[in-house]
Protein backbone atom coordinates (compact mmCIF):
# COMPACT_ATOMS: atom_id res chain seq x y z
CA UNK A 1 0.00 0.00 0.00
CA UNK A 2 1.47 3.34 -1.08
CA UNK A 3 0.56 6.55 0.66
CA UNK A 4 2.37 9.55 1.93
CA UNK A 5 2.24 10.47 5.59
CA UNK A 6 0.43 13.69 4.80
CA UNK A 7 -2.61 11.90 3.43
CA UNK A 8 -3.14 10.21 6.80
CA UNK A 9 -4.41 13.52 8.09
CA UNK A 10 -7.19 13.78 5.53
CA UNK A 11 -9.86 11.84 7.50
CA UNK A 12 -9.34 14.01 10.55
CA UNK A 13 -9.28 17.21 8.50
CA UNK A 14 -12.58 16.19 6.88
CA UNK A 15 -13.98 15.29 10.30
CA UNK A 16 -13.04 18.71 11.68
CA UNK A 17 -14.58 20.47 8.71
CA UNK A 18 -17.82 18.51 9.00
CA UNK A 19 -18.31 18.49 12.75
CA UNK A 20 -16.43 21.52 14.05
CA UNK A 21 -16.45 24.13 11.29
CA UNK A 22 -19.81 23.32 9.70
CA UNK A 23 -21.79 23.44 12.99
CA UNK A 24 -20.36 26.91 13.66
CA UNK A 25 -21.36 28.08 10.19
CA UNK A 26 -24.86 26.71 10.74
CA UNK A 27 -24.95 28.53 14.06
CA UNK A 28 -24.17 31.81 12.27
CA UNK A 29 -26.81 31.11 9.64
CA UNK A 30 -29.52 30.39 12.20
CA UNK A 31 -28.56 33.30 14.41
CA UNK A 32 -29.03 35.78 11.57
CA UNK A 33 -32.14 34.35 9.93
CA UNK A 34 -35.75 34.02 10.98
CA UNK A 35 -38.17 31.11 10.64
CA UNK A 36 -38.73 31.89 6.96
CA UNK A 37 -35.02 31.79 6.17
CA UNK A 38 -34.77 35.55 5.63
CA UNK A 39 -31.76 37.51 6.85
CA UNK A 40 -32.51 39.40 10.04
CA UNK A 41 -30.80 41.13 12.91
CA UNK A 42 -33.89 40.56 15.04
CA UNK A 43 -32.29 37.82 17.18
CA UNK A 44 -29.32 40.03 17.90
CA UNK A 45 -31.37 43.08 18.83
CA UNK A 46 -33.75 40.87 20.83
CA UNK A 47 -30.89 39.61 22.92
CA UNK A 48 -29.44 43.02 23.63
CA UNK A 49 -32.74 44.79 24.30
CA UNK A 50 -34.58 42.17 26.35
CA UNK A 51 -33.99 42.89 30.06
CA UNK A 52 -34.43 39.17 30.79
CA UNK A 53 -31.59 37.98 28.55
CA UNK A 54 -29.39 40.86 29.63
CA UNK A 55 -30.15 39.99 33.23
CA UNK A 56 -29.16 36.39 32.51
CA UNK A 57 -25.90 37.57 30.99
CA UNK A 58 -25.20 39.72 34.05
CA UNK A 59 -26.12 36.91 36.45
CA UNK A 60 -23.86 34.44 34.57
CA UNK A 61 -20.98 36.90 34.66
CA UNK A 62 -21.55 37.48 38.39
CA UNK A 63 -21.65 33.76 39.22
CA UNK A 64 -18.62 33.08 37.03
CA UNK A 65 -16.63 35.98 38.48
CA UNK A 66 -17.37 35.08 42.10
CA UNK A 67 -16.71 31.37 41.49
CA UNK A 68 -13.44 32.14 39.74
CA UNK A 69 -12.32 34.46 42.53
CA UNK A 70 -13.21 31.93 45.25
CA UNK A 71 -11.45 29.12 43.35
CA UNK A 72 -8.36 31.26 42.89
CA UNK A 73 -8.28 32.29 46.56
CA UNK A 74 -8.48 28.66 47.66
CA UNK A 75 -6.38 27.09 44.90
CA UNK A 76 -3.39 29.42 44.93
CA UNK A 77 -2.33 28.83 48.56
CA UNK A 78 -2.85 25.08 48.17
CA UNK A 79 -0.90 24.92 44.92
CA UNK A 80 1.84 27.14 46.35
CA UNK A 81 2.20 25.18 49.58
CA UNK A 82 2.31 21.86 47.74
CA UNK A 83 4.66 23.01 45.00
CA UNK A 84 7.14 24.55 47.41
CA UNK A 85 7.01 21.79 50.01
CA UNK A 86 10.01 19.55 50.42
CA UNK A 87 7.88 16.43 50.55
CA UNK A 88 9.04 13.66 48.26
CA UNK A 89 5.53 12.43 47.60
CA UNK A 90 4.12 15.74 46.41
CA UNK A 91 3.21 14.34 43.01
CA UNK A 92 1.05 11.80 44.83
CA UNK A 93 -0.51 14.50 47.02
CA UNK A 94 -1.40 16.74 44.07
CA UNK A 95 -2.97 13.65 42.52
CA UNK A 96 -5.28 13.39 45.54
CA UNK A 97 -6.39 16.98 44.97
CA UNK A 98 -7.06 16.35 41.32
CA UNK A 99 -8.68 12.95 41.65
CA UNK A 100 -12.24 14.21 42.20
CA UNK A 101 -12.37 15.42 38.62
CA UNK A 102 -12.39 11.83 37.44
CA UNK A 103 -15.56 11.12 39.39
CA UNK A 104 -18.68 11.94 37.42
CA UNK A 105 -19.59 15.55 38.21
CA UNK A 106 -23.31 14.92 38.53
CA UNK A 107 -22.64 12.31 41.23
CA UNK A 108 -20.29 14.69 43.06
CA UNK A 109 -22.89 17.46 42.98
CA UNK A 110 -25.43 14.94 44.31
CA UNK A 111 -23.12 14.32 47.27
CA UNK A 112 -22.65 18.04 47.86
CA UNK A 113 -26.39 18.62 47.62
CA UNK A 114 -27.11 16.12 50.37
CA UNK A 115 -24.56 17.79 52.66
CA UNK A 116 -25.83 21.29 51.91
CA UNK A 117 -29.39 20.15 52.54
CA UNK A 118 -28.33 18.82 55.93
CA UNK A 119 -26.55 22.06 56.82
CA UNK A 120 -29.03 24.59 55.45
CA UNK A 121 -32.29 22.72 55.71
CA UNK A 122 -33.84 24.35 52.66
CA UNK A 123 -31.55 24.81 49.67
CA UNK A 124 -33.82 27.42 48.12
CA UNK A 125 -32.85 29.95 50.77
CA UNK A 126 -29.36 30.72 49.45
CA UNK A 127 -29.47 30.04 45.71
CA UNK A 128 -26.53 32.24 44.70
CA UNK A 129 -24.30 31.05 47.54
CA UNK A 130 -25.14 27.39 46.87
CA UNK A 131 -24.41 27.77 43.18
CA UNK A 132 -21.03 29.30 43.92
CA UNK A 133 -20.25 26.52 46.42
CA UNK A 134 -21.36 23.90 43.88
CA UNK A 135 -19.28 25.35 41.07
CA UNK A 136 -16.26 25.78 43.34
CA UNK A 137 -16.63 22.17 44.42
CA UNK A 138 -16.84 21.09 40.80
CA UNK A 139 -14.08 23.25 39.30
CA UNK A 140 -11.52 23.68 42.09
CA UNK A 141 -9.17 20.91 40.83
CA UNK A 142 -9.03 22.65 37.44
CA UNK A 143 -7.67 25.75 39.16
CA UNK A 144 -5.22 23.95 41.48
CA UNK A 145 -3.54 21.85 38.80
CA UNK A 146 -2.30 24.51 36.34
CA UNK A 147 -1.08 26.79 39.15
CA UNK A 148 0.73 23.88 40.81
CA UNK A 149 2.31 22.87 37.49
CA UNK A 150 3.58 26.40 36.92
CA UNK A 151 5.01 26.95 40.40
CA UNK A 152 6.62 23.51 40.63
CA UNK A 153 8.58 24.24 37.45
CA UNK A 154 9.85 27.59 38.71
CA UNK A 155 13.57 27.84 39.24
CA UNK A 156 14.03 27.91 43.01
CA UNK A 157 17.29 29.82 42.67
CA UNK A 158 15.32 32.88 41.55
CA UNK A 159 13.70 33.38 44.95
CA UNK A 160 17.05 32.62 46.60
CA UNK A 161 18.66 35.27 44.45
CA UNK A 162 15.94 37.73 45.44
CA UNK A 163 16.63 37.01 49.10
CA UNK A 164 20.37 37.35 48.62
CA UNK A 165 19.71 40.72 47.09
CA UNK A 166 17.92 41.80 50.24
CA UNK A 167 14.26 40.98 49.62
CA UNK A 168 12.30 39.58 52.53
CA UNK A 169 10.00 36.58 52.05
CA UNK A 170 7.01 38.71 51.21
CA UNK A 171 8.91 40.80 48.65
CA UNK A 172 10.41 37.71 47.08
CA UNK A 173 6.96 36.19 46.74
CA UNK A 174 5.27 39.33 45.41
CA UNK A 175 8.04 40.31 43.01
CA UNK A 176 9.27 36.91 41.84
CA UNK A 177 7.02 33.92 42.49
CA UNK A 178 3.64 35.56 41.94
CA UNK A 179 4.45 37.21 38.58
CA UNK A 180 6.10 34.03 37.34
CA UNK A 181 3.08 31.92 38.28
CA UNK A 182 0.78 34.19 36.26
CA UNK A 183 0.54 31.80 33.28
CA UNK A 184 -0.83 29.10 35.59
CA UNK A 185 -3.31 31.54 37.12
CA UNK A 186 -4.53 32.65 33.70
CA UNK A 187 -4.93 29.11 32.48
CA UNK A 188 -6.78 28.23 35.68
CA UNK A 189 -9.10 31.20 35.28
CA UNK A 190 -10.00 30.20 31.75
CA UNK A 191 -10.66 26.64 32.97
CA UNK A 192 -13.15 27.87 35.56
CA UNK A 193 -14.74 31.06 34.25
CA UNK A 194 -16.30 29.71 31.05
CA UNK A 195 -17.76 26.51 32.51
CA UNK A 196 -19.13 28.60 35.38
CA UNK A 197 -21.06 30.72 32.87
CA UNK A 198 -22.57 27.72 31.16
CA UNK A 199 -22.85 24.75 33.52
CA UNK A 200 -26.53 25.16 34.34
CA UNK A 201 -26.77 21.61 35.67
CA UNK A 202 -25.06 22.67 38.89
CA UNK A 203 -27.73 25.35 39.38
CA UNK A 204 -30.55 22.97 38.47
CA UNK A 205 -29.37 20.29 40.85
CA UNK A 206 -28.99 22.78 43.70
CA UNK A 207 -32.46 24.24 43.12
CA UNK A 208 -31.33 27.62 41.82
CA UNK A 209 -34.01 28.46 39.28
CA UNK A 210 -32.33 31.63 37.98
CA UNK A 211 -31.06 31.26 34.43
CA UNK A 212 -27.44 31.46 33.36
CA UNK A 213 -26.31 31.52 29.71
CA UNK A 214 -26.33 27.73 29.46
CA UNK A 215 -29.88 27.46 30.77
CA UNK A 216 -30.96 30.00 28.19
CA UNK A 217 -29.67 27.78 25.37
CA UNK A 218 -31.40 24.82 26.91
CA UNK A 219 -34.71 26.66 27.22
CA UNK A 220 -34.62 27.80 23.58
CA UNK A 221 -33.70 24.25 22.64
CA UNK A 222 -36.68 22.87 24.57
CA UNK A 223 -38.92 25.38 22.75
CA UNK A 224 -37.48 24.38 19.31
CA UNK A 225 -36.35 27.98 18.87
CA UNK A 226 -33.13 27.25 16.92
CA UNK A 227 -32.72 30.87 15.84
CA UNK A 228 -32.81 32.37 19.33
CA UNK A 229 -30.70 29.54 20.72
CA UNK A 230 -28.08 30.02 18.01
CA UNK A 231 -27.83 33.70 18.88
CA UNK A 232 -27.20 32.87 22.56
CA UNK A 233 -24.57 30.33 21.48
CA UNK A 234 -22.94 33.01 19.30
CA UNK A 235 -22.87 35.48 22.17
CA UNK A 236 -21.18 32.81 24.30
CA UNK A 237 -18.74 32.09 21.49
CA UNK A 238 -17.93 35.80 21.35
CA UNK A 239 -17.18 35.84 25.06
CA UNK A 240 -15.05 32.71 24.70
CA UNK A 241 -13.07 34.24 21.82
CA UNK A 242 -12.52 37.43 23.79
CA UNK A 243 -11.35 35.39 26.73
CA UNK A 244 -9.00 33.28 24.65
CA UNK A 245 -7.47 36.34 23.03
CA UNK A 246 -6.95 37.93 26.43
CA UNK A 247 -5.44 34.87 28.03
CA UNK A 248 -3.46 33.77 24.95
CA UNK A 249 -4.36 30.20 25.85
CA UNK A 250 -1.26 28.27 26.72
CA UNK A 251 -1.52 24.95 28.49
CA UNK A 252 -5.20 24.70 29.33
CA UNK A 253 -5.46 21.53 27.31
CA UNK A 254 -3.62 19.61 29.99
CA UNK A 255 -5.40 21.39 32.79
CA UNK A 256 -8.84 20.50 31.57
CA UNK A 257 -8.46 16.83 32.22
CA UNK A 258 -5.39 16.48 34.34
CA UNK A 259 -3.57 15.14 31.31
CA UNK A 260 -0.28 16.30 32.72
CA UNK A 261 -0.63 13.75 35.47
CA UNK A 262 -1.70 10.82 33.36
CA UNK B 1 5.56 27.66 64.05
CA UNK B 2 2.26 29.26 63.03
CA UNK B 3 3.51 29.16 59.50
CA UNK B 4 3.94 25.43 59.70
CA UNK B 5 0.40 25.06 60.97
CA UNK B 6 -0.96 27.11 58.04
CA UNK B 7 1.05 25.05 55.58
CA UNK B 8 -0.64 21.92 56.87
CA UNK B 9 -4.08 23.30 57.76
CA UNK B 10 -4.88 24.92 54.41
CA UNK B 11 -4.37 21.82 52.24
CA UNK B 12 -6.10 19.62 54.81
CA UNK B 13 -9.16 21.88 54.95
CA UNK B 14 -9.41 21.94 51.17
CA UNK B 15 -9.10 18.15 51.04
CA UNK B 16 -11.91 17.88 53.57
CA UNK B 17 -14.06 20.18 51.43
CA UNK B 18 -13.40 18.01 48.38
CA UNK B 19 -13.80 14.61 50.01
CA UNK B 20 -16.22 14.90 52.95
CA UNK B 21 -19.37 14.96 50.75
CA UNK B 22 -18.22 11.92 48.76
CA UNK B 23 -17.20 10.01 51.89
CA UNK B 24 -20.41 10.78 53.78
CA UNK B 25 -22.44 9.69 50.79
CA UNK B 26 -20.34 6.52 50.65
CA UNK B 27 -21.10 5.82 54.31
CA UNK B 28 -24.82 6.38 53.80
CA UNK B 29 -24.85 4.20 50.71
CA UNK B 30 -24.47 1.25 53.10
CA UNK B 31 -27.52 2.22 55.15
CA UNK B 32 -31.25 2.27 54.61
CA UNK B 33 -31.42 6.04 55.09
CA UNK B 34 -33.04 8.04 52.28
CA UNK B 35 -31.39 11.26 53.33
CA UNK B 36 -28.33 12.25 55.32
CA UNK B 37 -29.21 12.24 59.02
CA UNK B 38 -29.72 9.53 61.56
CA UNK B 39 -28.46 6.09 60.61
CA UNK B 40 -30.89 3.35 61.53
CA UNK B 41 -29.35 0.22 60.13
CA UNK B 42 -26.69 -0.92 57.74
CA UNK B 43 -27.67 -2.76 54.59
CA UNK B 44 -26.42 -3.57 51.09
CA UNK B 45 -29.86 -2.92 49.65
CA UNK B 46 -28.62 0.03 47.52
CA UNK B 47 -25.99 -2.12 45.87
CA UNK B 48 -28.55 -4.85 45.18
CA UNK B 49 -30.88 -2.27 43.63
CA UNK B 50 -28.04 -0.86 41.56
CA UNK B 51 -27.21 -4.18 39.98
CA UNK B 52 -30.68 -5.68 39.79
CA UNK B 53 -32.59 -2.75 38.31
CA UNK B 54 -32.60 -3.21 34.55
CA UNK B 55 -32.86 0.55 33.90
CA UNK B 56 -29.79 1.32 36.02
CA UNK B 57 -27.77 -1.55 34.63
CA UNK B 58 -28.40 -0.67 31.00
CA UNK B 59 -27.62 2.99 31.74
CA UNK B 60 -24.24 2.09 33.24
CA UNK B 61 -23.35 -0.37 30.48
CA UNK B 62 -24.48 2.13 27.85
CA UNK B 63 -22.32 4.88 29.32
CA UNK B 64 -19.25 2.63 29.39
CA UNK B 65 -19.78 1.31 25.86
CA UNK B 66 -20.28 4.85 24.55
CA UNK B 67 -17.11 6.03 26.31
CA UNK B 68 -15.00 3.16 25.01
CA UNK B 69 -16.41 3.35 21.48
CA UNK B 70 -16.09 7.12 21.21
CA UNK B 71 -12.60 7.02 22.72
CA UNK B 72 -11.48 4.33 20.26
CA UNK B 73 -12.79 6.28 17.27
CA UNK B 74 -11.32 9.49 18.65
CA UNK B 75 -7.94 7.83 19.17
CA UNK B 76 -7.81 6.53 15.59
CA UNK B 77 -8.95 9.82 14.07
CA UNK B 78 -6.90 12.05 16.36
CA UNK B 79 -3.71 10.01 15.92
CA UNK B 80 -4.01 9.92 12.13
CA UNK B 81 -4.75 13.63 12.20
CA UNK B 82 -1.70 14.33 14.33
CA UNK B 83 0.63 12.28 12.08
CA UNK B 84 -0.84 13.82 8.94
CA UNK B 85 -0.67 17.37 10.19
CA UNK B 86 2.80 16.93 11.68
CA UNK B 87 4.25 16.00 8.28
CA UNK B 88 2.21 18.53 6.31
CA UNK B 89 3.18 22.00 5.21
CA UNK B 90 3.22 24.65 7.91
CA UNK B 91 0.02 26.29 6.70
CA UNK B 92 -1.98 23.07 6.62
CA UNK B 93 -0.77 21.93 9.99
CA UNK B 94 -1.42 25.23 11.70
CA UNK B 95 -4.91 25.32 10.18
CA UNK B 96 -5.64 21.87 11.61
CA UNK B 97 -4.15 22.85 14.97
CA UNK B 98 -6.35 25.96 15.12
CA UNK B 99 -9.58 24.17 14.27
CA UNK B 100 -8.57 21.37 16.66
CA UNK B 101 -8.47 23.97 19.43
CA UNK B 102 -12.11 25.04 18.92
CA UNK B 103 -13.84 22.13 20.72
CA UNK B 104 -11.19 22.30 23.44
CA UNK B 105 -11.96 25.87 24.46
CA UNK B 106 -15.58 26.01 23.37
CA UNK B 107 -18.32 25.55 25.96
CA UNK B 108 -19.75 22.04 25.74
CA UNK B 109 -23.27 23.48 25.62
CA UNK B 110 -22.37 25.31 22.41
CA UNK B 111 -20.65 22.26 20.89
CA UNK B 112 -23.63 20.02 21.67
CA UNK B 113 -26.25 22.53 20.57
CA UNK B 114 -24.50 23.37 17.29
CA UNK B 115 -23.96 19.70 16.41
CA UNK B 116 -27.60 18.99 17.13
CA UNK B 117 -28.68 21.86 14.86
CA UNK B 118 -26.40 20.66 12.05
CA UNK B 119 -27.15 16.96 12.20
CA UNK B 120 -30.70 16.80 13.46
CA UNK B 121 -32.31 20.05 12.28
CA UNK B 122 -30.45 20.64 9.00
CA UNK B 123 -29.67 17.11 7.83
CA UNK B 124 -32.56 15.38 9.56
CA UNK B 125 -30.43 12.60 11.07
CA UNK B 126 -32.50 10.79 13.68
CA UNK B 127 -31.14 10.95 17.21
CA UNK B 128 -32.31 7.36 17.64
CA UNK B 129 -29.58 6.28 15.22
CA UNK B 130 -27.01 7.17 17.90
CA UNK B 131 -25.01 8.89 15.12
CA UNK B 132 -25.33 12.42 16.60
CA UNK B 133 -24.35 11.13 20.05
CA UNK B 134 -21.28 9.24 18.85
CA UNK B 135 -20.23 12.09 16.56
CA UNK B 136 -20.68 14.49 19.46
CA UNK B 137 -18.49 12.49 21.79
CA UNK B 138 -15.82 11.89 19.16
CA UNK B 139 -15.80 15.65 18.50
CA UNK B 140 -15.35 16.22 22.22
CA UNK B 141 -12.52 13.68 22.57
CA UNK B 142 -10.49 13.58 19.34
CA UNK B 143 -8.91 17.04 19.81
CA UNK B 144 -7.44 15.88 23.12
CA UNK B 145 -5.97 12.77 21.48
CA UNK B 146 -4.46 15.01 18.81
CA UNK B 147 -2.95 17.20 21.53
CA UNK B 148 -1.45 14.24 23.38
CA UNK B 149 0.06 12.67 20.25
CA UNK B 150 1.66 15.80 18.75
CA UNK B 151 4.33 16.17 21.50
CA UNK B 152 5.36 12.53 21.01
CA UNK B 153 5.83 13.14 17.29
CA UNK B 154 7.97 16.16 18.07
CA UNK B 155 10.16 14.08 20.39
CA UNK B 156 10.55 11.31 17.81
CA UNK B 157 13.73 11.09 15.78
CA UNK B 158 12.50 12.20 12.37
CA UNK B 159 15.04 10.11 10.49
CA UNK B 160 13.62 6.84 11.81
CA UNK B 161 10.77 6.81 9.32
CA UNK B 162 13.07 7.58 6.39
CA UNK B 163 15.52 4.94 7.58
CA UNK B 164 12.74 2.34 7.61
CA UNK B 165 11.72 3.35 4.08
CA UNK B 166 15.33 3.22 2.86
CA UNK B 167 15.60 -0.27 4.27
CA UNK B 168 12.66 -1.30 2.11
CA UNK B 169 9.67 -0.93 4.41
CA UNK B 170 6.38 0.06 2.80
CA UNK B 171 4.77 3.22 4.21
CA UNK B 172 2.27 1.05 6.08
CA UNK B 173 5.06 -1.03 7.64
CA UNK B 174 7.02 2.08 8.53
CA UNK B 175 3.90 3.51 10.12
CA UNK B 176 2.95 0.46 12.19
CA UNK B 177 6.44 -0.80 13.05
CA UNK B 178 8.25 2.51 13.55
CA UNK B 179 5.96 5.51 14.07
CA UNK B 180 3.13 3.96 16.10
CA UNK B 181 5.42 2.34 18.72
CA UNK B 182 7.14 5.70 19.21
CA UNK B 183 3.90 7.59 19.83
CA UNK B 184 2.03 4.84 21.67
CA UNK B 185 2.40 6.61 25.01
CA UNK B 186 0.63 9.68 23.64
CA UNK B 187 -2.09 7.52 22.10
CA UNK B 188 -2.71 5.71 25.39
CA UNK B 189 -2.92 8.91 27.44
CA UNK B 190 -5.13 10.44 24.72
CA UNK B 191 -7.39 7.40 24.88
CA UNK B 192 -7.70 7.57 28.66
CA UNK B 193 -8.41 11.31 28.50
CA UNK B 194 -11.08 10.56 25.92
CA UNK B 195 -12.69 7.95 28.17
CA UNK B 196 -12.83 10.30 31.17
CA UNK B 197 -14.19 13.16 29.04
CA UNK B 198 -16.93 11.00 27.61
CA UNK B 199 -17.85 9.55 31.02
CA UNK B 200 -18.12 13.03 32.54
CA UNK B 201 -20.04 14.65 29.71
CA UNK B 202 -23.57 15.85 30.25
CA UNK B 203 -24.10 18.68 27.79
CA UNK B 204 -23.19 17.04 24.50
CA UNK B 205 -25.14 13.92 25.38
CA UNK B 206 -28.24 15.82 26.37
CA UNK B 207 -28.48 17.57 22.99
CA UNK B 208 -27.63 14.57 20.83
CA UNK B 209 -28.77 11.38 22.57
CA UNK B 210 -31.80 9.26 21.70
CA UNK B 211 -34.71 9.94 24.07
CA UNK B 212 -34.65 6.38 25.40
CA UNK B 213 -30.91 6.30 26.10
CA UNK B 214 -29.25 7.77 29.18
CA UNK B 215 -25.65 8.27 30.23
CA UNK B 216 -24.78 8.34 33.92
CA UNK B 217 -24.78 12.16 33.88
CA UNK B 218 -28.11 12.63 32.12
CA UNK B 219 -29.66 9.89 34.25
CA UNK B 220 -28.46 11.38 37.54
CA UNK B 221 -29.62 14.86 36.60
CA UNK B 222 -33.08 13.56 35.72
CA UNK B 223 -33.21 11.38 38.81
CA UNK B 224 -32.61 14.36 41.10
CA UNK B 225 -35.74 15.94 39.66
CA UNK B 226 -37.77 12.80 40.37
CA UNK B 227 -38.90 11.47 43.71
CA UNK B 228 -37.98 7.80 43.52
CA UNK B 229 -35.94 7.39 46.68
CA UNK B 230 -34.73 3.84 45.96
CA UNK B 231 -33.22 5.04 42.68
CA UNK B 232 -31.74 8.09 44.41
CA UNK B 233 -29.97 6.01 47.07
CA UNK B 234 -28.88 3.40 44.52
CA UNK B 235 -27.04 6.26 42.81
CA UNK B 236 -25.17 6.83 46.09
CA UNK B 237 -23.92 3.29 45.73
CA UNK B 238 -22.88 4.01 42.14
CA UNK B 239 -21.02 7.12 43.27
CA UNK B 240 -19.18 5.08 45.89
CA UNK B 241 -18.23 2.36 43.41
CA UNK B 242 -16.88 4.95 40.94
CA UNK B 243 -14.95 6.62 43.76
CA UNK B 244 -13.31 3.32 44.73
CA UNK B 245 -12.58 2.54 41.08
CA UNK B 246 -10.90 5.93 40.57
CA UNK B 247 -8.76 5.39 43.68
CA UNK B 248 -7.68 1.97 42.43
CA UNK B 249 -6.84 3.24 38.94
CA UNK B 250 -4.94 6.27 40.24
CA UNK B 251 -3.14 4.04 42.75
CA UNK B 252 -2.07 1.54 40.10
CA UNK B 253 -0.94 4.34 37.78
CA UNK B 254 1.10 5.92 40.53
CA UNK B 255 2.65 2.61 41.48
CA UNK B 256 3.58 1.92 37.86
CA UNK B 257 5.00 5.36 37.20
CA UNK B 258 6.91 5.14 40.49
CA UNK B 259 8.41 1.84 39.40
CA UNK B 260 9.27 3.22 35.98
CA UNK B 261 11.02 6.20 37.59
CA UNK B 262 12.97 3.90 39.88
CA UNK B 263 14.09 1.81 36.92
CA UNK B 264 15.17 4.94 35.08
CA UNK B 265 17.12 6.04 38.15
CA UNK B 266 18.83 2.65 38.41
CA UNK B 267 19.84 2.78 34.76
CA UNK B 268 21.38 6.22 35.12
Amino acid sequence: MRFSRKTLGIPYAVFLLLFVVAPLLVLFYYAFTNGKGEFTLQNLTDFFTDPNTLGTLAYSLAIAAVTTAVCLLIAYPVAYILATSKLKAKSVIIMIFVMPMWINFSLRITALKEILTLVEGNLARYPFLNSVIGMTYDFLPFMILPIYNTIVKLDGSLTEAARDLGANDRMAFLRVTLPLSLPGIISGISMVFLPAMTNYVVLDMLYNSTYIMGSLISSYFAAFNWHGGSMIALVLLGIICLFTLLSDSGDEKTARTGGALL
Amino acid sequence: MSRKIVRIAVPVLVLLFLYVPILILALYSFTDATQIGAIRSFTLKNYVTLFSTEELRSMIVGTILLALGAALLATILGTLGAIGSFYSRKRTSSAIATVNQIPVINADVVTGFSLCILLVVVFGVSKDSYIPLVVGHVTLCAPFVYLSVIPKLKQMDSSLYEAAMDLGATPAQALFRVVIPQILGGMVSGFSLAVTLSLDDYFIATYTKPATFDTISTYVVNATRGSQTDIKTALWALSTLIFVLVIVIVGVMNFNSGRAQKKEAEKA
